[in-house]
């Protein structure tokens, strides 16, 4: 599995609340929660951003409260992975509970500007910028991370696994 | 390879000999738990699954503490969502009002937590059982949805950092304020995705109840889970209260830790955090006059019998300053009924405090004592962010029951040590 994309860059603690406020909490609609995505810190993102782009940010990523709803609005909103320094620990479960794929790693983090064209390879945790040529490892999932990541999240892949 | 506690449990539960920090792993749980608000959100989940029973009716645990005894008509339609649910399903943990305590204080009681378990819940402090040797972590509804179809979750295996603890607590400290001194030192993400293990001769100093609230707000650190070794003092509370054998797991002698830091309990003081951090603290030497209007001495941090005992020492043949409103909420309903056979209970309505039934209550700002604009509580609760108990123009400031007693006969934030001495 790959992701392609342009990067969104972000700095630290990006917070559950900016990328969807409370205020929109009262729906649990994925596309209208995605339509709000990062409004309070980046109003353009929503209308530049396109399908399989990729969000970079700094420390501590998606820290404060632990709802759901906000990797939901990431990925619905088109973003194919998010790269980090570091992620805030429920957000990270709830990612790829969810099937949205985040990689720690703060050496691509460092050489990923804004617009820069990203392709992350996700069986080897490879993350090459394509407009400086530069590559960076990052620790690659393990089988059955990839497998859930594939499946749309933990609910498909733990049905598969019932089912055998 | 060389293992933290926390490690050595989740290589145990994945079935392999080892495990090192950053990997991801699948691991099978002993106990799966939910509340009133994060179970329902669970159950529509759970429903995705197409199975039709839980992996293990004994193993799953839910507790309406949060807003229950039903705080309104949308509160009541979660707990009957909740409460059908457990019936339709069987499963043997659910506590109905009437036997229902706040479940990081009756789970344990209850003997649902081993020494060596591996537990999950849909609450942020399910964290607290570290304090018995379990390794136990807050997650997402939707793992409790899974973990409840599948018996099983994932986890990314945490670095550690080691607190090697050393001396005694004076009287009138309490394992409050050993985690508040230990937040206010490492800051709210000091601990971010690690363990906080605990080591050291002054561990058995501390009573379980100190260690429940110490590992109860590791999550306040950031921290994945917080864990005690299983002393003599863990194996008596298991003991008492659970019928397995106890399993006991130790740290290798050269596990690798991030940071070690070394604490004297004999210098920590009375400690306070101030708005809207529990990393903004005080000791109460340095507080100042900080006039309240509530106090608030339970939740799950500290509403044990050890809590309400310190506070009805202070409290006694004493009176409430006047405009001053005080609450106390023992976690359990054993706690409850502990508490009115050693006439802790008299003592405190004597003194003019209002005794509630377990419930989470005004800690989240839910109900039965929320702040109004501009008001102010002391609260032996766990968190102070900007309007946790109820208005947003509100303030909470934390700090152990004896701090919060002896402020309920001031009307200031008061030093315990100030009050007896006055006798
Ligand atoms: S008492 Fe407070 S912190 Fe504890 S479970 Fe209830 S709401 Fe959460």
């Amino acid at each position: 599995m790959n992701a392609h994309g342009k990067a969104f860059r972000y700095g630290d603690n990006v917070d559950t609340d900016v990328i969807i406020p409370a205020r929109y909490l009262n729906t649990s609609d994925a596309k209208e929660l995605a339509s709000h995505c990062m409004e309070d810190i980046d109003k353009e993102f929503v209308n530049k951003v396109e399908e399989g782009d990729i969000m970079v940010a700094n420390k501590n990523f998606g820290c404060g409260s632990s709802r759901e709803h906000a990797p939901l609005a990431i990925k619905t909103a088109g973003i194919s992975c998010v790269i980090a320094s570091s992620f805030a620990r429920i957000f990270y479960r709830n990612s790829i509970n969810i099937g949205l794929p985040i990689l720690e790693c703060p050496e691509a983090v460092e050489g990923i500007k804004a617009g820069d064209v990203v392709d992350i390879d996700f069986a080897t945790g490879r993350i090459c910028n394509e407009t400086t040529g530069v590559c960076f490892q990052s620790e690659p999932f393990p089988p059955f991370i990839q497998e859930m990541i594939a499946n749309d999240g933990l609910v498909n892949y733990l049905k598969k696994e019932i089912a055998q | 390879m060389s293992m933290s506690m926390s490690q050595k449990i989740l290589a145990h539960h994945a079935n392999v000999d080892s495990v090192r920090s950053g990997q991801l792993i699948m691991a099978d749980l002993d106990l799966v738990l939910g509340n009133d608000i994060t179970s329902p959100v669970a159950i529509n989940q759970f429903k995705k699954f197409g199975v039709t029973e839980v992996f293990d009716k004994s193993k799953v645990a839910i507790v309406p503490d949060h807003f229950a005894p039903n705080k309104d008509i949308k509160a009541a339609t979660q707990c009957k969502m909740i409460r059908d649910f457990a019936r339709d399903k069987e499963i043997e943990n659910y506590f109905e009002i009437g036997k229902m305590g706040i479940e990081h204080a009756l789970l344990p009681e209850q003997g649902l937590v081993n020494s060596g378990d591996l537990i999950i819940g849909a609450d942020s402090h399910t964290c607290t059982y570290g304090a018995l040797g379990a390794f136990s972590t807050g997650v997402g509804s939707t793992d409790m949805a899974g973990a409840m179809a599948t018996g099983k979750a994932w986890f990314k295996v945490p670095q550690a950092m080691k607190f090697h603890l050393t001396g005694s607590l004076q009287k009138w400290v309490s394992g409050k304020d050993v985690i508040l001194h230990i937040i206010g030192m490492i800051g709210v993400d000091g601990a971010l995705y690690k363990s906080m293990e605990y080591s050291g001769p002054g561990v058995a100093s501390l009573s379980i109840d100190d260690r429940f609230t110490i590992c109860n707000m590791a999550i306040e650190a950031g921290a994945k889970n917080g864990i005690f070794p299983v002393d003599q003092v863990a194996l008596d509370y298991l003991k008492e209260h659970n019928m397995k054998t106890p399993v006991i797991v130790e740290a290798d002698e050269d596990a690798e830790y991030e940071e070690v830091f070394e604490i004297d309990l004999s210098t920590i003081r009375p400690t306070v955090a101030f708005p809207h951090l529990p990393d903004n603290t005080r000791t109460i030497d340095e507080v100042g006059k900080v006039k309240v209007d509530q106090v608030v001495i339970g939740s799950c941090t500290n509403g044990h019998i050890s809590d309400l005992r310190v506070a009805a020492e202070i409290l006694k043949g004493k009176k409430v300053a006047p405009g001053i409103r005080a609450l106390v909420f023992p976690a359990t309903q054993q706690i409850y009924l502990d508490a009115m056979e050693e006439g802790l209970l008299k003592i405190f309505v004597e003194a003019g405090v209002a005794v509630s039934t377990p419930t989470c209550g005004p800690c989240l700002g839910g109900h039965m004592g929320i702040l109004a604009e501009n008001e102010r509580a002391i609260a032996t609760t766990n968190r102070n962010f900007v309007g946790r108990m109820g208005h947003p123009g509100s303030e909470v400031y934390l700090a152990s029951p004896a701090v919060a007693a002896a402020s309920a006969l001031t009307g200031y934030i008061t030093n315990p040590e100030t009050v007896k001495e006055n006798e």
